[in-house]
């Protein structure tokens, strides 16, 4: 006898539910990788970074930009355009970041309130940037390589995968400069008391534009590597915002385990209820998720209880 | 060695420092002697580039110091203390002494002397600092200062809430570093405190010198003290 037909639901075909987990995974990686960048920033820096969205986006505009120019203009292969736009688009977003930093928020003392309105205004100067110079249309970039990795069910995306492997393997590297290097030690110190720091001479002004742009940089990754997947607009931003502040308030401030921890959590249900159900739904759950948080546990699931 | 002259500092619009002077050489320990809220901190903040001077000038052997950036001030050979310690309180023993060696390039030798100074370090390497005993905590953050080698130490209320024995400790630890030519500027309630150390005494009022006395005139007249800031 068929006890699953006592349910009072269907369960779905077991197809969907692992093209959900998949999906679902790929953009866990993705997030854990934006939403790193933004609990850095915002452990070390106390910056809560409301253009982190924009950093986001223009490494997927940079990214279209460099790969048309040497697939199309050169005539370079696919793949070699991507491998410099993996490279190339980080590392100027990553200095723009630090400018940004050094005109902007160096003058306001890092005050966490004037930096919360100055990155407002920053997030539609680079907006109204990508719009002038980019143009309104989404962009494809295409995947440096592609092959199927068949499952009992389907072919999936071999790029896919990828994007999960580079995602976890980054992580561990940013884990590892932060855990085990003289940087991560200097920026710790910084964290916990930026005064004092100086005082012993830390240079905190350079370690906080280092910081923003690691932050900045982690965003522009990711969205290089989603950028074959999705396309590349400049009002893509919002979403990964708005999931990173999720993902950051579930986890806890500051806490890169956290972080993580509520990166693949998130990542996970959306993709599965977007497959099964529908997106708006999966974005509602976690909104929902969110309150519930804030109201019976404001210091996150894994952060330290404020003193 | 050092110098401050005319020194006006703010926080905000609100003024702190009025004209501070003060100068101190090698081999000597000026002890600041003022209420609470006089500025003795904000003048030790101010000579490590943490408040900037508004006006007034601060060198170092000559050198104007009161432009460089707070970070290059300790590596200028400025050892630190600050109130209430400051220490890295979720690093360990080890990671704040590493701090302090790291500001100039400075080995495992002075890591050794320091945890021969201070035995009780020693033992607890890999204690989280914020876990140490008050008394412990004091002598990690003259520890962490001390792996500079500095030539100019800023002590501000290091006996705070300590108990006599630690006192002492301190005391010889000072006074030793002063026969190594060291130039101190001791910042101290306590008024034996300041008498059996002090070479100098310097009476701060509302951010202002007041008078600069021979801690030996002091001594033979305690009742001076009285007459400069009543307290006691
Ligand atoms: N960060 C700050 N912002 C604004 N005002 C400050 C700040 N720090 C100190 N002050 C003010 O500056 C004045 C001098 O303070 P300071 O800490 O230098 O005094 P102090 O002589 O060290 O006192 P104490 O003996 O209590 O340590 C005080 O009136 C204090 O309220
Ligand atoms: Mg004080």
């Amino acid at each position: 006898m068929d006890l699953l037909s006592y349910l009072p639901f269907t369960l779905p075909h077991p197809a969907l539910l692992l093209a959900g987990v998949l999906e679902g995974t790929v953009l866990a990686a993705v997030l854990a990788l934006t939403a790193l960048g933004l609990s850095i920033v915002f452990g070390i820096m106390r910056v809560v970074n409301v253009a982190h969205g924009e950093f986001y986006m223009l490494g997927a505009v940079l990214a279209w930009f460099i790969t048309h120019t040497i697939t199309g203009a050169v005539g370079g292969p696919p793949w070699l355009g991507f491998a410099v736009a993996l490279i190339v688009a980080p590392l100027i977003v990553a200095a723009i970041a630090a400018t940004t930093d050094w005109l902007i928020l160096k003058r306001l003392n890092y005050d966490p309130e004037a930096t919360i309105v100055a990155t407002i205004g920053i997030l539609y100067i680079l907006q109204q940037l990508a719009l002038t110079f980019y143009g309104p249309d989404a962009r494809p970039v295409e995947a440096p390589f592609d092959f199927r990795v068949q499952t009992p069910y389907f072919g999936y995306s071999g790029y896919k995968l990828c994007v999960v492997g580079a995602a976890i393997l980054l992580m561990l590297v940013v884990w590892l400069v932060l855990t085990r290097t003289k940087i991560g030690f200097v920026m710790r110190a910084t964290q916990y008391d930026s005064e004092t720091a100086q005082a012993f001479g830390i240079p905190v002004d350079k370690v906080y534009a280092g910081v923003f742009a690691l932050g900045a940089g982690l965003a522009a990754i990711g969205a290089v590597l989603i950028v074959p997947i999705q396309q590349a607009h400049y009002l893509m931003g919002g979403d990964p915002l708005l999931l990173s502040f999720i993902v950051v308030i579930l986890g806890g401030l500051g806490s890169l385990k956290g972080t993580l921890v509520a990166a693949i959590f998130i990542g996970l249900s959306d993709g599965i209820i977007s497959t099964l159900y529908e997106p708006t739904l999966a974005k509602i759950l976690a909104t929902l998720l969110v309150a519930m948080v804030l109201v019976f546990r404001p210091q996150g699931l894994f952060g330290a209880r404020a003193a | 060695m050092l110098t401050l002259s005319n020194i006006d500092a703010f926080y905000g619009n609100v003024q702190v420092l009025r004209g501070m002077a003060m100068e101190v050489q090698r081999g000597e320990i000026l002890c600041l002697l003022g209420r609470n809220g006089a500025g003795k901190t904000t003048t030790l903040k101010t000579i490590m580039g943490l408040v900037q001077a508004r006006t007034g000038s601060i060198t170092l052997d000559g050198d104007d110091i009161a432009t460089l950036p707070a970070h290059e001030i300790p590596k200028r050979g400025i050892g630190y203390v600050p109130q209430g310690r400051r220490l890295f309180a979720e690093m360990t023993v080890a990671e704040n002494l590493e701090i302090g060696l790291m500001t100039r390039g400075k080995g495992r030798k002075v890591r050794e002397r320091m945890l021969d100074l201070f035995p009780v370090l020693r033992d607890r390497l890999k204690q989280v600092s914020g876990t140490l005993s008050g008394g412990e905590q004091q002598m990690l953050a003259m520890a962490r200062a001390l792996c500079l080698e500095p030539s100019v130490l800023l002590l501000d209320e290091p006996t705070e809430g300590l108990q006599p024995s630690m006192i002492a400790l301190i005391r010889d630890v000072v006074t030793e570093l002063r026969g190594g030519d060291t130039a101190i500027i001791l910042v101290e309630q306590r008024v034996d405190a300041v008498l059996s150390i002090a070479d100098r005494v310097l009476f701060i009022e509302n951010g202002t010198p007041r008078e600069a006395v021979d801690a030996d005139e002091l001594r033979k007249e305690p009742a001076l003290v009285q007459r400069y800031v009543g307290i006691a």
